[in-house]
């Protein structure tokens, strides 16, 4: 692929990066992003990979704009109120960047259907705040071995981890199960600060950008917390745990399953 | 340094362009170098003349020349030292 013109003035900033440079540049524009989810942290994570030039970014969610989401979902606005969340950030996306082919999945994401939907894509997005479905999608992307950035926000405190399959721990190795239903509670229940998933899920794009380019240093191994009332950014080790029920030695979850719902939108 | 026998092994005319681009066409340039190659930049955007130099440099390339051949115009000799 050569760059146009117009390319070459997008890409400028990206290009004239060592780091990046055209040969960057064009993996970014190869590269297929799923995201899971269109809310709090889908929205910054996929208007950063649009602008970036990410070749190819599919959006999985069913749920539709309501005007509680716009408080931090800001690929949506009072003109898409009612769309599906996928057509509504497909529409934003585009228009930021034409060279970004968005696909739009209008469905949720469930055991039956998770592995066909991410099979041909290279980076997994989790952008989802309930527990089964996190739980799932980690256990698709180790089957499969997609690498997964998967970001949590609730009240002032998100997370963010990076999730290589084969080269360091899932999400299992640092809490086997999901927590019982109704123990943690959901962003409904508990209120989450607007920007806070701006700055989770800008931290996700990051980590995508760098798997994409194949530079610098993957946040695996390592769950990064921030506290934004406290201001303060703090890594915590995950070591890998051999006997994971779905990443060790012997893994005792050969087939996936849907686990009730909790569900909380995010 | 400055020799002025170095044979380019690529020529890259970017009179017309002005900043970042210069330095845009530049680095895409000598990434289709191959290590130890040499691109020879044919410019006319003053402040490039000076730009372009500093961050191949820093990029960590050899700027074998930099040189005024008429008021407005500069060539500037690039060799390149290190893999993208």
């Amino acid at each position: 692929m050569e760059f146009t013109e117009e390319q070459l003035k997008r890409y400028s900033r990206h290009i004239i990066l060592s780091e990046v440079g055209g040969k960057g540049q064009k993996k970014i524009s190869a590269a297929k992003v799923l995201m899971v989810g269109a809310g709090g942290l889908g929205c910054p994570v996929g208007y950063y990979l649009a602008a970036a030039g990410v070749g190819t970014i599919a959006i999985v969610d069913n749920d539709e704009v309501e005007l509680s989401n716009l408080q931090r979902q800001i690929a949506h606005s009072v003109k898409t109120l009612g769309m599906k969340k996928a057509d509504s950030a497909k529409q934003t996306f585009e228009a930021l960047n034409p060279d970004v082919n968005v696909v739009a999945i209008k469905e949720r994401i469930n055991s039956k259907n998770i592995l066909d939907l991410i099979r041909d894509y290279d980076i997994i997005v989790d952008g989802t705040d309930n527990f089964p479905t996190r739980y799932l999608i980690n256990d698709a992307c180790v089957m499969l071995g997609k690498p997964l950035v998967t970001g949590a926000i609730l009240r002032f405190e998100g997370q963010v981890t990076t999730i290589l399959p084969g080269d360091g721990p899932c999400y299992r190795c640092l809490f086997e199960e999901p927590p019982p239903a109704g123990l943690v509670p959901s962003c409904q229940e508990a209120g989450v600060l607007g920007v806070l998933p701006g700055v989770i899920g800008a931290l996700q794009a990051t980590e995508v950008l760098k798997l994409i380019i194949g530079k610098g240093k993957p946040l695996k191994g390592e769950l990064l917390i921030y506290d934004a009332l406290g201001v303060n950014f703090r890594k915590v080790k995950i070591p890998k745990n051999s006997e994971c029920p779905v990443c060790g030695k012997e893994p005792t979850i050969k087939e996936l399953s849907d686990m009730p719902e909790q569900y909380c939108e995010i | 340094m400055n020799d002025i026998n170095i044979k380019a092994d690529r020529k890259l005319d970017i009179r017309g362009v002005v900043c970042p681009y210069t330095l845009v066409k530049s680095k895409l340039a000598v990434e289709d170098l191959e290590l130890g190659q040499v691109l020879e930049i044919l410019l006319d955007y003053p402040e490039a003349a000076q730009s372009i130099p500093k961050a191949m440099h820093n990029y960590g390339n050899s700027v074998l020349k930099v040189e005024q051949i008429s008021p407005r115009e500069w060539i500037i000799l690039v060799k390149k030292e290190v893999e993208d």
